[in-house]
């Protein structure tokens, strides 16, 4: 007896997001990015297309990251002083497919670095990596208001994927990506309602906007609440295959920022004797979070370690082999 | 094919008599039909009604049970295809594989001893999967011997060989081990070893047409204690394979796939292992065997099933009480915080990056956030003035200084009065602990 394959037919599609911009297009970019535009859930090729597999970036600071554990710090050797040389090494070395650039020196109570020490690092980063760039600020929103103007112009028509708009503060962000012909993450609080609400408010500023924005769900690391974001992802998915257009773009996680933060990557297995070595281990602790999230349709992987990294990698080439029946 | 609820609805008393717990009989037969009900409950039911009804009256997915007494596992019984529907009923049994061609003693060894304890939850291996690797039925039994001796975990024997399985089945027949695997050419006699021994059987197809056949060959010779795998070891083509066969047992309610399913990671590498048993645990394997029994893998991956199958329509909750972070004494700092897991979590993060000593007090808030509990009146003076003296704090710590939310800053001059002691205004975000701590303590 044959068995009856069950497909789901969706009425819409995730949009399509180009990151980046070559010469042609009024950037410099030696390659472009596209995420998203799957019209089925996670890797079910059997039913709908994935014609853009899932992409990991790989954070580079302006500063030395200091608060590392030192086994991620380890596995960079000696470029983490150098944004040029580290980006450069993430791409080369290490198969970056594009790089997350954070001006954590920017917070007034790390380095206090101006709009113009942001600029001069941004501009050895695009010189020295042909990739798509995404640019963090320092998570200070006065700051980051004031420097992300600038930056914006700097590299003006690069099509920087620039983080983050949220409800309560998504003018400048938008506004730079606006007149700069950048992308931007618009980043909702594990809530789905508010992640619309946002892709609202910024397509009411400029409608051609809608193409050029990627969701930041808010994710938490394995062990600390992931599941809430795994399934406002699995639901804002679902959402947008079934029409809602003001959920259908693709999404980003944050996954290297939330989990080097968390004791299961820095405690000592001395100290916790059951946990295991704390090298794997943490590594381990990004991989799987990553994982998971892949599975509830991220689109954009933003890591740390460069094993992590190779993982993921490596697992998005298994998903992404036809399994149609 | 399961019936509709009208279907459903023909065969029933309609007397409307409320015994089921609904308020009519429709409603009972619409409950029915979507698997949430059970047709026990009316106890006016027909014979004849019975009968016609048992398919659509069984839960979509049969329960199978693996052991014996305490370490019985329950698997399957699912009704979801997504968790934020309704929660998964039976967490993935985790499951390291082992070769009759091991150093056993050692291997077991190692397995007993894992045990892993994080936020206040322990896990252990739920399985261990004995592999016929020598192809030898002596060897095979000679293992299962050693394992009987050696270990109580449940057992997955592993062996298409049917005269192997005998041998082995025979030793540990009275632990209910799971019996791997029937395919095309052994069924009836595997099927009839797994029957004569009570034991729950794996039937294995080269695809799903196949293992659909098989299915339907093995319950037609009256037997129904059944996993399904359906034979492939891709990543891509698994994930494929269990998606469907959830699919068709929940939506269509398609008998021959009602059952649990079974997944092997393929890997050498124990970090790529994990990944590919992470996937399988994801979408919907009640049975994940994988190869790596290191500790630092291992915990990845409990903590993963931990966070898939809790109920995703409660507020998660940690235990209230007071949680010691590293080594804290009498002089260490105390933060207040509640007990709904993202908060306390969050917190429990941000302290221990502090890498001080410090004391987390948890007010019970019934699961709600710092200020849904305030809004509530369930995180006040009072409430976290009780839980300083029910937790004992008093008496361990000399200081008397506790740190509030900043966003609940009003709180302060109340609690002073209500607790006797020193409240300090924390940080409106738990990402601003690091600092604080550091001009507060360091
Ligand atoms: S118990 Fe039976 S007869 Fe009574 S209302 Fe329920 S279904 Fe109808």
């Amino acid at each position: 007896m044959a068995v009856e394959i069950m497909k789901e037919k969706y009425r819409s599609q995730v949009r399509e997001v180009v990151l980046g911009a070559t010469k042609d297009e009024g950037g410099t970019r030696s390659t472009t990015i596209k995420v998203g535009g799957e019209s089925t859930l996670p890797f079910l090729h059997f039913e709908g297309a994935v014609p853009n597999r899932p992409v990991v970036a790989m954070e580079v600071w302006d500063v030395f990251p200091e608060e590392w554990p030192q086994n991620l710090k380890d596995a960079f050797g000696d470029v983490l002083n150098d944004p040029a040389a580290w980006a450069k090494k993430c791409v080369d070395e290490f198969g970056a497919d594009l790089i997350a650039l954070r001006f954590k020196g920017a917070d007034p109570d790390v380095n206090d670095a101006s709009a113009e020490d942001c600029i001069a690092v941004l501009k050895n980063v695009l010189e020295a990596v042909g990739v798509p760039l995404i640019v963090y600020g320092c998570g200070k929103l006065e700051k980051d208001n004031a420097i992300i103007g600038p930056i914006g112009e700097a590299a003006e028509g690069e099509n920087l994927l620039l983080g983050v708009a949220e409800q309560e503060n998504y003018k400048s962000v938008a506004s730079a990506a606006m007149a700069y012909k950048h992308s931007v993450i618009a980043q909702s609080p594990i809530d789905i309602n508010i992640a619309k609400q946002l892709n609202i408010l910024i397509s009411e500023m400029s409608t051609p906007l809608l193409d050029r924005i990627v969701i930041d769900p808010t994710i938490a690391a394995l062990g600390y609440g992931i599941e809430y974001s795994y399934s406002i992802m699995e639901r804002a998915r679902f959402g947008a295959l079934n029409g809602d257009r003001m959920l259908g773009m693709p999404m980003i996680g944050n996954v290297g920022h939330e989990v080097w933060s968390k004791k299961e990557t820095f405690i000592p297995v001395d100290e916790e004797p059951g946990w295991g070595d704390q090298a794997e281990r943490s590594l381990a602790w990004e991989s799987v979070t990553a994982m998971a999230l892949l599975q509830a349709g991220m689109n954009i992987l933003v890591m740390r370690h460069p094993q992590a990294v190779k993982l993921i990698k490596q697992n998005i080439d298994e998903l992404m082999q036809d399994n149609s029946y | 094919m399961g019936l509709s609820g009208l279907e459903i609805f023909k065969q029933l008393p309609k007397t409307n008599c409320k015994e089921c717990g609904y308020p009519t009989c429709l409603a009972f037969a619409m409950a029915l039909a979507n698997g949430k009900a059970s047709l026990d409950a009316c106890p006016d039911v027909t014979e004849e009604a019975k009968e016609a009804l048992s398919s659509a009256s069984a839960p979509p997915i049969k329960m199978v049970k693996v052991g014996t007494g305490d370490r019985v596992i329950e698997m399957g019984d699912e009704t979801e295809i997504f968790r934020h529907d309704k929660r998964f009923n039976h967490p993935t049994a985790v499951t390291v594989e082992v070769k009759d061609t091991d150093d056993l003693e050692a291997r077991l060894a190692v397995i007993n001893d894992l045990i892993f304890e994080r936020v206040g939850q322990e896990y252990t291996v739920d399985m261990i999967a004995l592999v016929n690797a020598s192809g030898d039925a002596g060897k095979f039994k000679a293992a299962a011997e050693t394992v009987k001796e050696k270990t109580e975990k449940n057992v997955v024997l592993v062996s298409e060989d049917a005269g192997a399985m005998e041998v082995a089945l025979d030793v540990l027949a009275d632990r209910k081990p799971l019996v791997y695997a029937a395919n095309k050419d052994n069924f009836e006699k595997m099927t009839e070893l797994a029957k004569s021994k009570e034991c729950p059987l794996v039937v294995k197809g080269d695809d799903l047409n196949s293992l659909a056949e098989l299915v339907d060959k093995i319950v037609a010779l009256g037997y129904k204690e059944l996993v399904l795998d359906p034979g492939s070891r891709e990543t891509s083509k698994v994930l494929a394979d269990l998606t469907q066969i959830r699919r068709l047992a929940v939506r269509k309610k398609f008998r021959t796939f009602g059952y649990q399913t079974i997944a092997f990671t393929s890997k050498d590498d124990p970090q790529e292992d994990l990944m590919q048993a992470g996937v399988y645990l994801s979408k919907y394997a009640s049975i994940v065997v994988l190869k790596t029994d290191k500790k630092e893998h291992l915990l990845p991956l409990f903590s993963w099933r931990a966070n898939l199958f809790t109920d995703p329509q409660k507020p998660a909750q940690v235990q209230p009480g007071l949680h010691p972070i590293g080594d804290a004494d009498e002089n260490s700092p105390v933060y207040c915080t509640t007990n709904f897991s993202l908060s306390f979590y969050l917190v429990e993060g941000e302290v221990s990056s502090t890498r001080i000593p410090s004391y987390i007090l948890s007010v019970d808030t019934k699961g709600t956030s710092v200020l849904t509990a305030y809004a509530d009146n369930r995180y006040t003076a009072e409430s976290i003035a009780a839980a300083i003296k029910s937790t004992g704090l008093e008496d361990k710590v000399k200081n008397k200084n506790i740190v509030i939310p900043g966003l609940v800053a009003v709180l302060k001059g109340a609690l002073e009065d209500e607790s006797g002691w020193d409240v300090t205004v924390g940080p409106r975000e738990a990402s601003g602990i690091t600092k604080f701590a550091k001009e507060k303590f360091a």
